[in-house]
């Protein structure tokens, strides 16, 4: 995802951690961080996964005044449309894959910047019959200086035909 | 605490429970903080009724999230360079899950040392839900 100010948050990196159930105190106790080799509040190795909060399009995230595909008084909140199915899928595949590489800790106070790049493409035979469509994106996390911190890649898949089917 | 390379060996391996009868309360939590409202998640009427799955499951970033606690708490903190996995299959609600990271290689760069691990996490029918590869510096 494509994001232009990620800024790194001591209490997002807290609940982050609480949500992976990481209780390491380098995650939200800023003396105790001190300390250590870091020196301060450092975020957990999958954490930039949450610039989603900071992508304005982000489609998995409902958005004011919008229809949203999850159930609302019925199992998709989505009208169906004349002659069209009621979709209601992620749209989005399976996530398959993720990779990082870690350039230097990211500290709390921090504010990245993300680019996403296209990468390879490719298709294999599905174990069930169907073609299985991987796609690779790139995204680079860079501070405010230009360096690099992060650089995380997304592998995708798509079945042929609808995974909702 | 970093890890020695005096005290390494290919082969070796660390592991610890990262979940135990995960509740649907934490993928909720995790999609609050990761900001992934995918309704497979966390919306059972949706994930039965329209996707046909038997319930909702984990983010696969979930389970690389606590899978990724087991390795800094080997590794150190600040001490990964790299970490990747695949998701080899979907984890639902009341799963317990052990990771583990066993030491490929132990090699020097530039007068460094790293290490190669490889890295499993498994439910308790020893389903592997991901696997995966991470490297870290360690101490001379």
């Amino acid at each position: 995802m494509a994001v232009d100010k990620f800024p790194i948050e001591a209490g997002h990196i807290m609940m982050f951690a609480r949500s992976i159930g990481d209780a390491n105190p380098i995650y939200y106790d800023e003396d105790y961080a001190k300390g250590t080799e870091p020196g301060g509040v450092v975020a957990p190795p999958t954490f930039v996964q949450a610039s989603a909060q900071f992508d304005p399009d982000y489609f998995l995230r409902p958005k004011i005044g919008q229809e949203w595909f999850g159930s609302a008084k019925g199992p998709t909140g989505i009208t169906p449309k004349e002659g069209g199915g009621s979709g209601g899928g992620s749209g989005g595949g399976l996530h398959a894959e993720q990779h990082y590489v870690y350039h230097k800790p990211l500290v709390a106070g921090d504010t990245l910047t993300a680019t996403v790049k296209p990468g390879k493409s490719w298709e294999k035979e599905g174990r069930r019959g169907g073609k299985l469509m991987f796609s690779e994106s790139v995204t680079e996390y860079r501070d405010l200086t230009g360096e690099l911190v992060v650089t995380a890649t997304s592998v995708g898949v798509r079945t042929e035909r609808p995974a909702t089917s | 605490m970093p890890l020695k390379l005096s005290d390494l060996n290919v082969g070796d391996v660390y592991r610890e429970e990262v979940c135990n009868n995960l509740s649907r309360t934490q993928i909720v939590q995790y999609a609050g903080t990761s900001g992934d409202y995918n309704p497979l998640h966390s919306d059972e009427i949706f994930t039965t009724q329209i996707a046909g799955y038997p319930s909702v499951f984990a983010h696969g970033m979930l389970s690389m999230g606590m899978t990724g606690r087991m390795l800094t708490n080997y590794v150190g903190d600040g001490r990964l360079t790299a970490y990747g996995v695949r998701f080899t299959a979907q984890v639902f609600p009341g799963a317990t899950l052990t990771a583990s990271a066993t030491i490929d290689a132990i090699r020097e760069e530039n007068g460094e040392h790293f290490i190669d691990l490889s890295v499993s996490t498994q439910d308790s029918e020893g389903v592997e839900v991901i696997k995966g590869q991470a490297s870290a510096r360690v101490d001379a």
